[in-house]
């Protein structure tokens, strides 16, 4: 394994971030926190508790979910497009380094700045709600787990685009509905049935449950279905970027 | 002479059914600098991308240094540096940060030392901390070359290293090349300026249209093809050629101002005072008399428009 390609990678996306502070930690930071001053202080005062949960608390893990998960297809998709669209992707085909460690570098990395942008937004929620975390681990692993799958999303669709309008598109289109219609400002038991077995399509769904059920030891759905379901959406994103690497498509002519 | 780099029987066919390459044999001595001539579009690119793994080759093989550029492009790859045609950098990072990423992209541990000798042997040492935006084409083309030397290669591809390079950089440039040479690096250049393979090269490859039509020793080139060429002026305007210089192959341009000879230099000697004892004899006064030499640019040219 070519550990110092693996260093280098890592440490110039990391670099990235850090050049680009404002992009990519304080604007999901400062989005949050408008969020809670909306839901959580002026509306959310006046919503009923869900469970034995304040509606200010029952959006936290929803809320990081939506960051983590815009933030980690943003950073993904831009790392290894950008390369393709100036041109010094010619260094990463021609360097001794295998496609797996191509994804892993850039996934990881990727994946590293949302668990950080994720767990800002939690220590931003603390300040305006009292936060309990019932499972810790499970906490971070969901966190991890997501970030790590949603830049794997991100990878393959900086593969695949080939202008900044189709960067855009995905997420855009699908991944930011899907994911406000995956429950991370109401339960999807509060939904008529029709909507409530609809919303079982939607992968996020299974995602903010799991992260919820690690906060409040309560969630829509026990919680082997949604780490099942994330479990799996990770595999399948695995494999297509390593197959989508293997075959060169969209880098190699 | 060993062969470093070895192509054999390699085709490449795009995607759109361009075929860039048809059945290219050819081998690198180690230590030389070799050229690869060839009109745009003729497949240089394409073929230092195959090598580099760039481009996915379509038939045959090719192995440096004894090793398969597939089966075992971890070792090929870490032996080969590449300075790409077009010039393309990261904007942000410092020109330090750039040439050091590409150390460790290729696989070696850092070496502040060696970073530091290349980026003073492209007279980049005072821009180290620079971000590459803001510097001119010429020190962005050394950054690149800085890149690909970061990981100390045994191979060096340069194409087209000094397309939009002025004339000093370009100086400077061949003066580490050939540096680089007696290192031990070997070199293979495309380059559009002919005159450059002519004054560098050891050995010179033209390809046209996917093909290799010709590999040969520079000098052995220039003697082979390159012709001489006599022109005399003359006086007063000449109407009839006598038969005797006609016979030794003296032309008259049409304004009868002008008689050329071409020759081979490295033919028979004594043809041309021969010819102009001749032109006294038949009272022909000179008024002026010239001789060129074919370059290799002439060369290349013919040899392209057969």
């Amino acid at each position: 394994m070519n550990v110092h390609a693996v260093v280098a990678i890592y440490r110039f996306e990391m670099a990235r971030t850090w050049r680009t502070l404002t992009q990519s930690i304080v604007s999901p930071v400062l989005s949050t926190a408008l969020y809670f001053v909306v839901f959580g202080s002026a509306i959310g005062s006046r919503i009923d508790r869900i469970g034995d949960v304040s509606y200010g608390a029952f959006i936290v893990p929803g809320l990081i979910m939506l960051s983590v998960l815009t933030q980690s297809i943003a950073n993904a998709s831009f790392g290894i497009y950008f390369p393709k669209f100036t041109g010094t992707i010619y260094e990463l085909l021609s360097a001794p380094i295998s496609y797996i460690e191509i994804v892993l570098s850039y996934v990881g990395a990727a994946a590293t700045k949302s668990v950080l942008v994720g767990l800002i937004i939690l220590a931003t929620a603390s300040v305006f709600v009292p936060l309990h975390i019932a499972h810790p681990v499970w906490m971070l692993g969901f966190l991890v787990l997501t970030a790590v799958t949603f830049s794997l999303f991100g990878f393959i669709i900086g593969i695949w685009a080939d202008g900044f309008e189709k960067l855009q598109l995905i997420p855009m289109l699908i991944v930011m509905p899907l994911t406000f219609l995956g429950g991370p400002f109401y339960s999807i038991n509060m939904l008529p049935p029709l909507w409530q077995k609809l919303s079982l399509l939607n992968p996020s769904v299974y995602l903010i449950s799991g992260f919820r059920w690690s906060f409040f030891d309560k969630a829509e759905m026990h919680v082997g279905i949604s780490f099942s379901v994330t479990l799996a959406f990770f595999a399948v994103s695995l494999a297509a970027a390593t197959w989508i690497m293997r075959t060169g498509w969209r880098l190699k002519a | 002479m060993t062969t470093i780099l070895s192509i054999d029987d390699v085709s490449k066919t795009y995607a759109s059914g361009f075929r860039a390459l048809e059945h290219v044999d050819l081998g690198i001595e180690a230590g030389e600098i070799f050229a690869l001539l060839g009109p745009n579009g003729a497949g240089k690119t394409t073929l230092i991308g195959i090598v580099c793994g760039i481009v996915k080759l379509s038939e045959g093989r090719v192995t440096v240094a004894g090793r398969d550029i597939v089966g075992d492009y971890r070792a090929v790859r870490a032996m080969i540096g590449l300075v790409p045609q077009e010039l393309t950098t990261d904007a942000f990072e410092t020109v330090w940060a750039t040439v050091s990423f590409s150390r460790g992209l290729f696989g070696k541990p850092r070496n502040p030392a060696h970073i530091e000798k290349t980026l003073r042997d492209l007279s980049l040492w005072d821009k180290k901390d620079n971000k590459i935006m803001t510097l001119s084409g010429g020190m962005k083309r050394r950054v690149m070359i800085a890149k690909a030397l970061a990981h100390e290669p045994r191979v060096l591809f340069l194409d087209e290293p000094t397309a939009g390079v002025d004339v000093a950089l370009r100086q400077e440039m061949w003066e580490l090349v050939r540096g680089l040479r007696e290192s031990g690096v070997t070199i293979v250049l495309t380059t559009h300026y002919i005159a450059e393979a002519e004054d560098m090269a050891d050995r010179i490859g033209v390809i046209r249209q996917g093909k290799i039509i010709l590999v040969e020793e520079k000098a052995t080139l220039m003697r082979k093809l390159g012709t001489k060429r006599l022109t005399v002026r003359v006086e007063a305007p000449v109407v009839e050629l006598p038969a005797s210089l006609a016979a030794r192959g003296l032309v008259l341009a049409p304004d009868g101002r002008e008689l050329t000879y071409a020759y081979d230099p490295g033919g028979q000697q004594g043809a041309v005072p021969a010819l102009l004892d001749g032109l006294r004899d038949a009272g022909i006064r000179i008024k002026d008399v010239e001789t060129t030499q074919s370059s290799l640019e002439d060369i290349f040219v013919s040899l392209v428009r057969e």
